[in-house]
């Protein structure tokens, strides 16, 4: 043995020197394979977080121009002559004058104003109003019938500029643009330009674009949000009153009382199948069950939030049945120590220790059917305006109504880019709605979640 | 009477039994309640449940059953209606039902008296003015056979409804009586309540097993409908899909499928490697810090719903490929006509699968034991051969599954091809010509007052069926492919 030892130390000349210290080719080789293996990973997390940054900044960069809207300030003289010749003063007869009667009124309007502050334009007075929102004249008359004293005095008003005006100011519209636009001409942007410099044009917040509600193709700049949030509200109401009770009482079944059985397993696997169903074929559920057999109204959130509860209720029966086997057996073993039946034990101990949690996994389910929006497309919730606010609490759940993500996509369908602008905006306020309740989620969770 | 209004009688008459109950269990136990078998309060529900429970089952039952039982007995009088068309008798009936509707309203507004109700003739009056005088318009004037089919309706469904409310408040009578006679201190209150509750907790449960037989049903009923109208093997086999609500339609599945499988491999192509990489960096490499911002970030994109990629998808990736692809693009080629094409579609989607896959491969390959890393790096292997060689073949079963489960997520995915991906139905092998898929046909078949009954119409039902079975089908190998090959480190 102390020969091959001896031979070894001096042999050792023959075989390749290796130092520690100096890296061979092999581990050289290795060792940029794990840099290039860890740049990969690297690689791949920012391409992830470029495309959230894309989207999000896609998202802000269009949709913030939505929240504000371009009006236009002019003196009305509201002539008695054309409203109430009779000077009856009398509501009935100055409704008799039609929106389409208030036309000359806003020339004229439109003319002095160009007067006043000395604006020369080749336009003809007529085509003057153009800039105008086709609503001014419905919203002057709509304050005429208000306070029918205005009559024959001069009041001034702010009516929204039309679209392509508002879209001007936004850098949407220019007047390259503008040359075959039946619309407008690029004439009307000079007398914008004029009118901004006197300051009777302006841009800022628009509370109509949350609250009011959607407008027809051709008038983009009234459109609002505001019916279809109430849609959604409805919605979400209908799939809270329902999915909570009936998912919390499935979990609770699976959970504490199913015997191991065929049966047992037959719920699951549908539980389980549920889950991964695609959102539409719900939608086919709701059309064919709800609508054709039941013959629930088209349209109605009622449906919306039925078809919504049924896509839910595996989310929560999950996260339920999680939270359920997160409380540890030694307090039902305590409840029933001390004389509990089995039902008390659960109903009085378990479920309110996982009451947070069970909380939790509804508002985050309640957050995913609020962004749904392929089912609502089979039950009617689009190609319709909502254009109306729903009377009652039952007219609620039955009107015909849209959802804010079936909203959005109606206004992506349509043609004019004045739209878009709104789809955009439209997705920031149903993303702050998702961003408050998956916050709420968090924070009920950190509040009350407890280690056992 | 309406239903509400008796559902109300009988939850009044719970509370009242609730109260007599318990008074009477106390009663029975001298008012010591150490006398008693169960808790006052469930000798109390017990007998509002046997009230209530069973007089609401049954209202339930009965308005469900009312029409058509009404239906039945009616459907003898119309005689202008063929034997056997089915069709065209509910027409009449749902006729009928309008008329009877439309004198009810009319008497109840005042317009007609009960008995001119009851009895005028076509003949003699002209029905359907009467009736618009209400406000209850008719699409054509009123037979005498509908009229008389709607007369007898109007007194069957008062005299149904009448028996109703007999029916039921005796029902609910019955139960509160039965259950105050076995209300004594030695009786088990709280164990019948408790397999009550217990009955309704299997009936929630239930429910997930209806909702499935409710969307098989409603699928295949209208798939058979439709496959009455149109030759199945045409549907399965057709090269060419041009619908026309006039007829002469070719509804070939084909192109759809092809459209909805190619947008699906982009997607994949784009989400698994950066699913998949990431998740390797995040358990394997990344910092706990790292970490603990990288993932919920990552996982934001999976919680942005799919309207929100459907509109970046039609109105940011869309024209930017354009603006690289198309014509006067920045490569100088045109291959691209226009922002909507699979390539957008299948991109955006792509982004929105790969939380999907980075989290659950991210939980597989943590779910690896880290005694199998450590053999590994002591055995001289670097962290990037450990995690070729040791931990991807540990987990591969589970990664396999998330491909899976990603991919059935990508082709029932709805919203993003609806507006990014096109209408146009080709068998193209360009990723920048517009395609469209089966989901986005099922949205177009289906919207719009497309009547029931075409087979334009119905092809989406089948087209559901078909996308149904695929991704019940990938979804259920994923979790045998899971099971199956699943390494248990004990």
């Amino acid at each position: 043995m102390t020969d091959a030892s001896a031979d070894r130390s001096t042999d050792g000349h023959s075989r390749a020197k290796t130092s520690l210290l100096q890296l061979d080719e092999r581990t050289k080789k290795r060792n940029a394979a794990e840099a290039r293996f860890q740049a990969y990973g690297i690689a791949a997390l920012a391409v992830g977080m470029f495309f959230l940054i894309a989207l999000l900044t896609a998202i802000v960069s269009n949709g913030t121009r939505a929240f504000t809207q371009t009006f236009v300030m002019m003196d009305v003289t509201l002539d008695a002559q054309k409203l109430d010749p009779d000077g009856t003063g009398d509501a009935e007869v100055i409704a008799k004058t039609t929106t389409f009667g208030y036309g000359g009124i806003i020339d004229a309007a439109l003319e002095q104003t160009l007067v006043a502050r000395g604006i020369t334009t080749e336009i003809a007075v007529g085509d003057l109003d153009q800039m105008l929102s086709s609503g001014a004249a419905a919203q002057i008359r709509r304050a005429v019938l208000d306070d029918t004293s205005l009559v024959g005095q001069t009041v001034t008003f702010e009516v929204l500029a039309s679209s392509r005006v508002d879209g001007y100011l936004k850098g949407r519209v220019t007047r390259e643009s503008l040359a075959r636009d039946r619309n407008l001409s690029p004439e009307h942007l000079d007398v914008v330009d004029a009118l901004q410099e006197a300051g009777l044009v302006e841009r800022r917040f628009n509370w109509a674009f949350i609250t009011g509600s959607d407008a027809s193709e051709s008038r983009p700049e009234q459109a609002g949000i505001g019916v279809s949030m109430i849609g959604s509200f409805f919605m979400m109401l209908v799939v809270l009153v329902l999915s909570l009770p009936i998912g919390v009482a499935t979990s609770i079944y699976l959970e504490e009382f199913a015997p191991q059985n065929r049966f047992t397993d037959f719920i699951e696997v549908n539980i389980s199948n549920l889950a991964a169903v695609p959102s539409i074929v719900f939608g086919i559920l709701g059309l064919a069950i709800f609508i054709q057999v039941a013959h629930l109204p088209q349209s109605a959130p009622l449906v919306g939030g039925l078809v919504l509860t049924l896509m839910t209720l595996p989310t929560i029966i999950i996260s339920t049945r999680a939270s359920l086997k997160s409380v540890p057996p030694s307090i039902r073993d305590a409840a029933l120590g001390v004389g509990a039946s089995k039902m008390q034990s659960i109903f009085h101990h378990v479920l309110p220790l996982a009451m947070p949690g069970i909380l939790t996994g509804t508002i985050l389910g309640l957050a995913q059917a609020l962004g749904e929006t392929a089912p609502l497309l089979l039950i009617g919730m689009v190609g319709f305006i909502a254009s109306n606010y729903p009377d009652g609490i039952a007219e609620g759940f039955l009107s015909p109504n849209s959802a804010m993500p079936a909203q959005i996509y109606e206004w992506a369908k349509r043609a004019d880019p004045a739209y878009y602008e709104r789809a955009w905006g439209g997705i920031i306020i149903l993303l702050l709605f998702l961003m408050t309740m998956n916050i709420i989620a968090i924070l009920l969770r950190r509040r009350f979640e407890r280690r056992w | 009477m309406s239903a509400l209004w008796i559902a109300l009688i009988v939850l009044i008459l719970a509370a009242v039994g609730f109260v007599v109950g318990r008074g009477r269990a106390m009663q029975s136990a001298d008012g010591n309640i150490r006398n008693l078998h169960s808790l006052p309060v469930y000798y109390g529900s017990h007998v509002a449940m046997l009230t209530s429970v069973p007089a609401l089952l049954l209202l339930a039952l009965w308005l469900f059953a009312q029409p058509l039982a009404i239906n039945r007995m009616i459907a003898p009088m119309i005689t202008s209606v063929e034997a056997g068309d089915s069709g065209t008798l509910g027409l009449v009936l749902s006729d009928v039902r309008r008329v009877a509707d439309g004198l009810d309203l009319a008497v109840s507004q005042g317009v007609m008296t009960d008995d001119a109700a009851r009895d005028i003739r076509t003949e003699f009056t002209d029905v359907r003015e009467r009736l618009s005088q209400v406000g209850v318009a008719l699409g054509s004037d009123v037979s005498r056979e509908t009229l008389a089919a709607a007369q007898r309706y109007r007194t069957l469904s008062t005299s149904g409804s009448f028996l109703m409310v007999v029916a039921v408040i005796g029902v609910a009578l019955v139960g509160a009586v039965f259950a105050l006679a076995r209300t004594n201190r030695d009786f088990r209150a709280r164990n019948v309540v408790e397999a009550g509750i217990k009955v309704v907790l299997i009936a929630a449960a239930c429910i997930a097993i209806l909702t499935t037989v409710g969307i098989v049903l409603s699928l295949i009923f209208n798939t058979v409908k439709f496959f009455g109208l149109y030759p199945a093997s045409q549907f399965f086999f057709g090269l060419t899909w041009s619908p026309s609500f006039g007829g002469g339609s070719e509804l070939g599945i084909l192109p759809l499928l092809w459209g909805t499988f190619y947008i699906s491999i982009i997607a994949l192509a784009v989400a698994v490697p950066i699913g998949l990489f990431a998740a390797i960096y995040l358990s394997e490499y990344a910092t706990p810090k790292v970490r603990a911002i990288a993932k919920p970030l990552l996982e934001v994109l999976a919680g942005i719903p799919t309207i929100v990629y459907g509109l970046f998808a039609l109105l940011t990736v869309g024209p930017l490929l354009v603006n690289v692809f198309g014509e006067g693009g920045i490569l100088g080629v045109t291959w691209m006509g226009g922002g909507t094409a699979v390539m957008t579609a299948g991109l955006v989607m792509g982004i929105m699968l790969i939380p999907f896959v980075s989290s659950l491969s991210d939980d597989i390959i943590n779910a690896v034991p880290q005694s199998m890393r450590d053999g590994s790096l002591g055995l001289g292997a670097t962290r990037s051969e450990t995690v070729r060689q040791v931990v991807l073949p540990a987990a591969l079963p589970g990664i396999v599954g998330a491909i899976l489960l990603a991919a059935s997520r990508a082709i029932g995915e709805t919203m993003i091809v609806v507006l990014g991906a096109g209408a146009a139905a080709r068998l193209s092998l360009n990723p920048f010509e517009a395609m469209t898929t089966v989901t986005a046909k099922i949205v177009s078949q289906l919207t719009g007052d497309a009547d029931f009954s075409s087979p334009e119409a119905l092809v989406a039902f089948s087209l559901g069926m078909t996308l149904f079975v695929i991704t019940l089908g990938l979804n259920v190998f994923a979790l045998w492919i899971v099971r199956k090959y699943r390494e248990q480190y004990e």
